[in-house]
């Protein structure tokens, strides 16, 4: 599945500010771009690049349970479900109380790497007129 | 350096071109994560070329030898050991997941039959011994063939085993196990010109290791703030210098390449030299200092230059001029202006590395839609080619491409809202002597080599 750059016509913007934008876009276009950015993101941070992403960075990895927690909201839900992680299950933290089961179970890939596997040779796929590929 | 293919090429000139060698790895159209190549490393003399994966496997493959029987196979890489690196971890006492993808692969010089390799994950170096075995002794006294132990009391006589041959074996052991030095993610190791020791560099920290000792290692850079809410930058990348076992450089997320001394002082927190091209003002974005961040720094064999990759360009340093590069080329310049998009859907982060070739007269770096570029420093010439599965045909000559970046798209151009950013080329390697690279496309495995005359 192939992702695409999103096309320009997302960010609308008024008569006025479009052709200021569009002279900038000649001159500086990564100017052009941060104008974007904070149009659709008007409370991103004030400084540029800056120890957001760098926290971000250094704590790749950590995982959030408490079982205090856990027990507790088992204890006060016997009869409902247990809320089940949203979309984003790899930020465990807040309201939402973490289970055994939003910590991803530690997988092993004890597989051989398909690189290991047979050549796949397209010699033969040639000869005979290799499928359409727009 | 051995002049040998170096000199004619690696650039885009008219005079040089690249075929299709090899590819390795699954067609497949849903690829598992596991099966993402994140490290690809020739050795010393280019005869064995490792990759590691995100499952924390690392396969090697060995150069064929010359066979004049089948001419066609020309130094074909096939599989001559795989094995299990690293393996996902848990740290309960930090809560903190670690990863068992491979970061980095290192080579050791050879020094005896066996082969050695450094590779780490986030948290873990190991040395590994990749050894032949193709004898085998027979005729024990104490166990029969298939192993059993033979009753002691029985044995009537003795007799000295023999070996015979076997077929071979490539047996890959973990001699070395360097652990619980780092406690952010590593990101590069080095070995040294010394052959004795090498350096590991995370987020914030490098240590210096011997080789033969596990159990310490020494802290000689170290940049982690008193107080963590004043944290500016982090360490991207490091290497030793090739010649000079006293010097290293590490590059920073601010677009900084420090060089150091190990001779001036046991902590090299000081730098002997820094290495920042001056920013025009004017032209500061939100953007800026994130596309300044080095996600690669390597030194050119001849050990007078080195080559810094950022998010949109590759840049070559004197070292003995600090204060700009004296070549810079632009990878894909054209992405200046989708910096949004790229910003919202994180590829603006993606690490990209680059190499050298083996004179030093070309370098080679990645980009999207399965596309790499290679540049030739003496005519200033460029070239983009394309890793896909569609121009695999042996022996077959790559096809320069083109990004059209405006106005009307001429046949076989591609525009830049097509390019795919899935398809990202992060990890090259060059032949220390030859012109033969191997390009990482995700799962897959591209060899590629000069076109035989």
């Amino acid at each position: 599945m192939s992702e695409k750059l999103s096309a320009d016509s997302r960010c609308e913007q008024t008569g006025d500010e479009k052709q200021d934008t569009q002279e900038k876009e000649a001159v500086v276009p990564e100017r052009a771009e941060e104008a974007k950015l904070k149009a659709k993101y008007p409370n991103l941070g004030q400084k540029p690049g800056g120890s957001d992403f760098l926290m971000k960075r250094l704590q790749k990895g950590q995982k959030y349970f408490d079982s205090g927690d856990y027990n507790m909201a088992k204890a006060k839900m016997k009869n409902k479900q247990l809320p089940t992680t949203g979309p984003d299950n790899n930020l465990v933290t807040g309201d939402h109380i973490p289970t055994p089961q939003d910590l991803p179970p530690r997988k092993s890939s004890l597989v051989t790497s398909k690189l290991a596997g047979p050549e796949n040779h397209d010699s033969v796929n040639a000869a005979c007129g290799m499928q359409d590929h727009n | 350096m051995a002049g040998v293919a170096g000199g004619g090429g690696g650039g885009g000139g008219n005079d040089f071109q690249w075929c299709f060698s090899q590819v390795k790895g699954a067609i497949d159209e849903d690829v598992a994560e596991a099966d993402i190549i994140s490290t690809v490393e020739f050795n010393y003399s280019g005869d064995l070329l490792a990759t590691g994966d995100k499952g924390g496997r690392v396969v090697i493959f060995q150069r064929e030898q010359e066979n004049k029987s089948r001419p066609h196979s020309r130094g074909e890489y096939n599989v001559y050991s795989t094995f299990q690196s690293h393996e996902p971890e848990f740290d309960y006492l930090k809560s903190l997941e670690i990863e068992e993808k491979i970061n980095k692969i290192r080579w050791l010089p050879q020094q005896n039959a066996a082969h050695f390799l450094l590779s780490t994950n986030d948290k873990t170096i190991k040395l590994w011994k990749i050894s032949e075995r193709d004898k085998r002794a027979e005729g024990y006294n104490l166990k029969d063939e298939d192993g059993r132990l033979r009753d002691p009391f029985r044995i009537t006589s003795l007799r000295v085993p023999i070996l015979k041959p076997m077929d071979l074996m490539v047996e890959a052991s973990p001699r070395r196990i360097f652990a619980n030095a780092h406690t952010y993610h590593i990101n590069s190791i080095s070995v040294n010109s010394d052959h004795e020791t090498y350096l590991s560099a995370d987020d914030l920290r490098i240590n210096l290791w011997h080789l033969e000792i596990t159990d310490r290692s020494f802290n000689i850079v170290d940049i982690k703030p008193a107080n963590m809410e004043e944290l500016t930058e982090v360490i991207t990348a490091a290497e030793f210098h090739p010649h000079h076992c006293n010097v290293f450089v590490y590059s920073s997320s601010k677009g900084t390449i420090r060089l150091c001394d190990m001779r001036s002082s046991a902590l090299c927190d000081r730098h002997s030299k820094f290495f920042e091209e001056p920013e025009d003002p004017s032209s500061r974005s939100f953007f800026s200092e994130i596309i300044s961040s080095i996600s690669d720094v390597k030194f050119s064999h001849s050990g007078r230059y080195m080559m810094t990759r950022d998010y949109l360009s590759v840049k070559v340093w004197d070292l003995n001029m600090e204060n700009r590069p004296v070549e810079t080329y632009q990878v894909h310049e054209y992405l200046r202006s989708k910096l949004c998009s790229l910003y919202e859907n994180d590829c603006i982060f993606d690490k990209f590395e680059c190499c050298w070739n083996g004179s030093d007269s070309a370098i080679m770096t990645g980009s999207y839609n399965n596309f790499f570029r290679m540049f030739d420093r003496n005519t200033r010439r460029d070239i983009t080619l394309e890793a896909s599965r569609e121009s695999s045909k042996p022996r077959a000559i790559l096809k320069p491409r083109k990004v059209c970046t405006g106005g009307k798209r001429k046949k076989d151009e591609i525009s830049v809202d097509s390019l795919d950013f899935n398809k990202k080329i992060l990890h090259t390697a060059w032949h220390p002597t030859e012109n033969i690279i191997a390009v990482a496309a995700t799962n897959n495995l591209y060899i590629f080599q000069d076109k035989i005359n």
